[in-house]
């Protein structure tokens, strides 16, 4: 009796793999023709200019006071956090440049990546999905205009663009509110801060954090206009839609990230 | 049909599966250049497949169909996305770009397709908001903030922009109630009276017998997925066909 329970559950397993790997593989297969597609509209004329620096405002400077809230407590907390352990070995002095790293590197590229997966993915996918089920779409077709070239390239661009720029910020700010917790507050030296984080960082580890951020922002964008497009039905479809665009953004940061690192580690 | 007729659009065996449902059964009928046809039917015969085919978003699974002498199953997408141009559609709910003014939908198309000035292009957007009875308050207003009736007119002079030589409803007074529904029935014989020059053909889809008997010179009545009757308004009324008949006798 019980072996025919574990044979059951066995096939039930392999059962729901089956299904997900159904599900996923022309899901896959449509967010690649959709990446192909959006690139090749984006070659052919006319580049629209004027969408594109509106994306910029809106991915780039819109997100600017939570990338930089974002990045002033995150480096702050951070060099607590750093602080609190090193100085039981009595390498306090270390903050910085581990601060540095880690905040150039890994933090502002990832967390930009999630700050506007949240922001602008959901708002890309609600935007385009909205204009999905009120026909807006297949007025836009309808009337000779390419959708995915009116809507979905100056967003993908404007994102690629906008991201490294907001990650370059949050470097600075998250490395400036480290040095003034590090040697204000928790007393390390100045001198010292500066001297151990300028022999430790290189012009490299920055260019790996801005090439992660426009990596991420390309992921991030296509996933949200991608969901856009996508949507079915009615509000309910948009919702979906924004929900999948936020959820699959944020995961799809996190896993490239680690795939990313390990490549740009060895070209870099 | 009479022999020296000419035809904007042609069906010819037209015959449209989706898997296994078949939307198109061997659809034949040809729409009068100049006219304003009207294809009626119930919820499912076919009619928005018929619309997707003639704007060059569906093609058939079999036969052809020739919009101004041209198969735009055959045609490279840049060709049939210059060849919408000769279209102008009003949609059910209008389908205006919400981010945008009133006054800015109705000069997308010729922001898009034209070389016109700025000064040209605000003259041409007047005139066609007063061609279509929109009120100057309603310019500088979102799509949001007027009527159905008002996003209607905002929709239809869009539409009219690039002076298409084919006009398409869908739908065109779902929701609406009866003195905006018959205010835009005039609106539609209006705006096709007035372009008799090109000459303009009006293919409406709906499911109101009573407009489309006011307004339409043929009806084309399609039943699971062929056309049952296509005929002049007088003969469609007087028409044998047992559903039509029902059809007629129930929506009035």
């Amino acid at each position: 009796m019980s072996k025919i329970l574990e044979v059951n559950l066995v096939k039930k397993g392999f059962g729901s793999l089956g299904n997900i790997v159904l599900e996923t593989t022309p899901a896959l297969g449509r967010v690649t023709i959709y990446m192909v597609h959006s690139f090749l509209w984006f070659l052919r004329p006319p580049f629209r200019w004027k969408l594109f620096v509106n994306e910029i405002v809106f991915v780039g400077n819109k997100s600017l006071f939570i990338v930089g809230l974002t990045a002033s407590f995150s480096g702050m907390v951070f060099a607590f956090q750093i602080y609190s352990g090193f100085t039981a070995f009595s390498v306090d002095s270390f903050v910085g440049p581990i601060v540095a790293i880690a905040v150039t590197k890994e933090l502002a590229p990832v967390f930009c990546g999630l700050v506007v997966a949240g922001r602008c993915g959901a708002a890309m996918a609600a935007q385009i999905g909205t204009m999905k089920v009120t026909e807006q779409v297949d007025a836009l077709e309808v009337m000779g205009v390419n959708a995915i070239q009116y809507l979905a390239v100056p967003k993908i661009f404007a994102t690629i663009f906008s991201m490294p720029m907001l990650a370059a910020i949050y470097m600075l700010i998250a490395n400036v509110g480290s040095y003034l917790v590090g040697t204000k507050i928790l007393g390390i030296d100045e001198a010292q801060y500066f001297a151990k984080a300028s022999d430790f960082m290189n012009l490299n580890m920055i260019l790996e954090g801005l090439i992660k951020a426009a990596v991420f922002g390309y992921i991030i964008a296509i996933i949200g206009t991608y969901q856009g497009f996508a949507v079915r039905g009615g509000a309910e479809g948009v919702g979906k839609g924004t929900n999948l665009a936020v959820v699959w953004g944020m995961i799809l940061v996190l896993v490239v990230d680690f795939f990313l690192t390990a490549v740009l580690t060895k070209i870099l | 049909m009479e022999e020296n007729q000419k035809y904007t659009i042609e069906f010819e065996h037209v015959t449209k599966t989706f898997g296994q449902h078949t939307v198109l059964n061997g659809l034949d009928f040809k729409i009068h250049e100049g006219k304003i046809t009207t294809l009626l039917g119930f919820s499912g015969a076919g009619k928005s497949t018929i619309l997707k085919h003639i704007l060059g978003i569906y093609h058939p699974t079999d036969g052809a169909v020739r919009v101004l002498g041209k198969d735009l199953s055959t045609m490279i997408e840049k060709d049939v996305r210059q060849f919408r141009t000769n279209f102008g559609m009003s949609f059910q709910y209008s389908a205006l770009f919400d981010s945008m003014t009133n006054f800015e939908n109705v000069a997308f198309p010729l922001r898009e397709f034209t070389k016109l000035s700025e000064t040209e292009i605000v003259t041409k957007v007047l005139k066609l908001m007063e061609q279509t009875g929109l009120e100057e308050h309603a310019f500088q207003k979102l799509p949001s903030e007027i009527s159905g009736g008002m996003r209607k007119r905002v929709g239809l002079a869009r539409a009219l922009a690039l002076e298409p030589k084919i006009m398409l409803y869908d739908e065109p007074t779902t929701g609406l109630d009866p003195i905006t529904t018959h205010m835009v029935d005039d609106l539609i014989r209006s705006t096709h009276n007035r372009n008799a020059h090109i000459p303009m053909t009006t293919v409406i889809i709906s499911h109101d017998i009573a407009a489309t008997l006011r307004i339409s010179d043929y009806v084309a009545f399609l039943e699971k997925g062929r056309v049952v009757e296509h005929s002049s308004v007088e003969d469609f009324k007087r028409s044998k066909n047992p559903t039509i008949q029902k059809f007629i006798e129930l929506s009035t």
